[in-house]
């Protein structure tokens, strides 16, 4: 296929989960900031724009980290280019470019999201409640995932959406954690009232909450939530989760076109080293340094996606 | 003004194609033409036919106005239209590869030379190369309008990159979802076999070079073009890619596009961007879109190009009025389908009809198009006449002039209910190894009462055009 549809297929998903991952987020902090949180905590809105690296943005334009400044930037703002507003702005965008790519299912959840958009911005801020925001972003998030898996054909281009997804949803879950990766330090105390009060609300933003205790039971320790969130492969957003869906369509990518690249190489490498890691190793090497170090990885991994196929340098 | 030609009644009388439908119209209730209509527009905006005014602002996704109520041709009618656009589409091809050849038409005297050679869309660049089986202009789209029961006049031709055969598709398609029982009781003419003989004809003008199946794109301006919906469902149709400029390259003797898997190999273009933009080493060398050195491909026999470049110079409307000659000259017939008599403001004697009965007449620019910077002289006000008068003696080469003719109407929804709206038709001749006419075409309607302007760009709408079996 063309590299620029790839191209733009490849960031339809990455737009469409970036807009799920700042809606999270929203809710995330709107939750934390409901509990009685015990002084000298950091605000919790300005870890929220922490985790999305854009504090220096937010300060510039918004100064104070109050809830109706957050929601303005995080859903609205057509200059934050992660806002739910400019993710799915440009994730219908990308899906008009490529609209032959596209089946007229997924093509239509892209396109009502961006009408049902234009709708909310035009609605009186003080009739719109946060969880009305967030639940209708996650509601087309899956509209549009939903039109993928039901509908599209399991060509390259579904191949490139999916690499989107992989690795925009890696990279958020690893952001996520490292906005309270301090939460979850053993010295610190893990066990606290309001650690676990936050570490289960982060898991219920992630619709995760339930799913953590079936899978665990008993109570919340930080090493359960970093092996949850990390390495246990049955956790849809779990690191080992997004890096094994990356490594599959690279693998079929390879197959498809007859021939294997550095980049199949480079996933590989990192899958290896989840499979066989255990949240002893990672709470040895530091929480936040292998966070870093994830991110990092995950980065390089894209630019080399990008580099062979997307960019049509390629020869 | 004249009476117009209403093409449902004759007298008090229904004429038979419309039997049928004048029934449907009878018998449907207000609330439901409503349902309908809003079913219509909410399906058109789902599906993103959408339609960008340049330099209006605005909604950038604004829709064409639909209009439910068909227009009809009978079998007989068509038939006679067919041989007359075929006829014409012929004409013009042999035409343009005369006038990038020896120009013969021109040593015979039968149109004068400056109006070809030293016309803007005249491109010393292809002259002396004959693009694959003699054509240049592989989809003509040519504007007619009735008068009459059996009065057709070609408006204009359009031989560069008509638009609009994707309303064609999809009105068709929105009609049969809407209303399946009309084409039951009605034996309409199908016209989804476009895509099917567009793809054929573009197969069948591959380039000398091209040893196998023929890969085919489609070159887009891009997704910020007023088309852009149209290129991508003509793609889609085919089943070829839809290209950008950036996409494709040269690389030696061919072109490529850019894929994941490495370069491929592009052996046909059908290229919806204007010549000046095709390569910036050969025409405007500050443009964005093109490929640089594919002009030098294309004279060398690498890829070929549809419309080919040059194509132009036939749809200029100044060059138009010699179509009849070209007819005559080229193909030894009589013409089919009659020219509307144009005045030439650049002929003096011309000028001076023209500007003595202005108020009457139909005033265009030669190189305009959209229905911009045109007068049509009863609808509009002394002011406006006397403002164009002027801009005419400034620069009277620029300018032809025609009479206002009675566009036929046909029933049409509005507001109140039906009433009678000036349409046109546009169908879409392919020309490759053969030539083909699916039945049917683009009909757009004036919505506004009285108005003669059908442009969609100036609030035209557009209608489903039925062709009936035999």
């Amino acid at each position: 296929m063309l590299s620029r549809t790839a191209d733009n297929l490849y960031w339809i998903a990455r737009y469409m989960e970036r807009a799920e991952t700042a809606a999270r987020l929203l809710e995330v902090g709107a939750r934390i900031s409901l509990l009685p949180t015990a002084q000298g905590y950091r605000n919790e809105w300005e870890s929220i724009l922490q985790s999305t690296g854009t504090q220096g943005a937010f300060g510039a334009k918004y100064g104070e980290a109050i809830q109706r400044n957050i929601e303005s930037f995080l859903f609205f703002d057509r200059d934050n280019p992660s806002s739910v507003a400019s993710c799915i702005t440009q994730a219908r965008e990308n899906g008009r470019i490529v609209r032959t790519a596209l089946t007229g299912q997924v093509w239509d959840a892209l396109n009502t999201a961006f009408q049902e958009l234009r709708q909310i911005e035009r609605t009186p801020r003080s009739e719109l409640e946060l969880s009305r925001m967030t639940d209708w972003t996650m509601k087309h998030a899956a509209m549009v995932r939903g039109g993928i898996e039901a509908t599209l054909l399991r060509d390259d281009g579904y191949d490139f959406l999916n690499l989107g997804y992989a690795l925009e949803r890696g990279d958020a879950t690893a952001r996520l954690m490292d906005v309270k990766y301090y939460v979850l330090l053993p010295r610190m105390g893990v066990g606290s009232g309001v650690d676990n009060d936050q570490w289960s609300m982060m898991l219920r933003a992630l619709s995760l909450n339930r799913a953590f205790h079936w899978a665990y039971g008993g109570d919340v320790s930080a090493a359960k939530i970093a092996h949850f969130l990390i390495l246990n492969p049955h956790c849809p957003r779990a690191l080992i989760t997004c890096v094994t869906d990356t490594n599959s369509h690279l693998a079929r990518i390879a197959k498809m076109y007859g021939k294997s690249t550095d980049v199949q190489a480079k996933a590989g490498a990192l899958q290896a080293e989840l499979d066989t890691l255990t949240p002893d190793a990672i709470f040895e090497e530091g929480l936040h340094e292998f966070l870093s170090r994830f991110i990092r990885r995950t980065a390089e991994i894209a630019g080399m996606v990008h580099n062979t196929y997307l960019s049509g340098d390629m020869r | 003004m004249t009476q117009h030609f209403n093409e449902m009644y004759l007298g008090a009388a229904v004429r038979d194609p419309y039997a049928r439908l004048e029934a449907w119209m009878r018998t449907m209730p207000a609330d439901l033409r409503i349902q309908k209509q809003a079913e219509a527009e909410a399906l058109f905006r789902r599906i993103g036919i959408t339609f960008a005014v340049y330099g209006e602002g605005g909604d950038p996704d604004r829709l064409i106005p639909f209009d439910m109520f068909p227009r009809v041709f009978t079998h007989n009618e068509w038939a006679r239209l067919e041989r007359g656009i075929k006829q014409r589409a012929r004409a013009l091809n042999a035409f343009l590869v005369d006038v990038y050849g020896r120009g013969e038409i021109i040593r015979a005297g039968r149109i004068p030379a400056k109006l070809v050679y030293q016309n803007e869309a005249y491109e010393k660049a292809v002259a002396g190369f004959v693009p694959p089986k003699g054509v240049y202009s592989h989809i003509v789209g040519i504007d007619i309008v009735r008068t009459g029961p059996t009065d057709f006049f070609v408006l204009e031709d359009n031989c560069r990159t008509p638009s609009g055969v994707s309303y064609m598709l999809e009105s068709r398609e929105m009609m049969m979802r809407m209303f399946p029982d009309l084409f039951r009781e009605n034996r309409i003419e199908p016209v989804d076999r476009y895509h099917e003989l567009l793809r054929r004809t573009l197969t069948s003008v591959a380039p000398a070079k091209c040893n196998h199946e023929p890969t085919i794109v489609i070159l887009t301006p891009g997704h910020y073009n007023s088309a852009y919906y149209e290129h991508s469902f003509l793609a889609d149709l085919m089943g070829v890619e839809l290209v950008e400029g950036q996409d494709l390259f040269v690389e030696g003797e061919f072109v490529y596009m850019r894929t994941t898997e490495g370069p491929k190999r592009v052996d046909v273009i059908y290229r919806r961007i204007d010549d000046a933009f095709i390569d910036p080493l050969c025409f405007r060398p500050d443009s964005m879109l093109g490929v640089p050195g594919l002009m030098d491909v294309y004279r060398s026999g690498g890829v070929s190009i549809c419309s080919a470049p040059g194509a132009g110079v036939a749809d200029d409307k100044a060059v138009y009025t010699f179509v009849p000659e070209m007819i005559r000259f080229y193909l030894g017939e009589e013409p089919i389908l009659n020219n509307v008599p144009t005045w030439q403001c650049a002929k003096t004697d011309d000028l001076k009809y023209v500007l003595e009965h202005l108020p009457e007449l139909v005033v265009k620019e030669v190189h305009g198009s959209g229905g911009y910077g045109m007068l049509v002289g009863p609808k509009s006000t002394k002011e406006q006449v006397e403002l164009f008068r002027q801009k005419i003696l400034k620069d009277p080469g620029n300018y032809i002039a025609q009479p206002t003719l009675a566009l036929s109407a046909t029933p049409t929804f509005v507001a109140e209910g039906v009433a009678p709206r000036h349409v046109d038709l546009r169908p879409y001749c392919l020309v490759g190894e053969r030539i083909e006419l699916v039945p049917g075409g683009l009909t757009r309607v004036a919505l506004t009462e009285g108005s003669l302007v059908v442009n969609s760009s100036q609030g035209g709408g557009v209608k489903d055009t039925w062709v009936l079996a035999e």
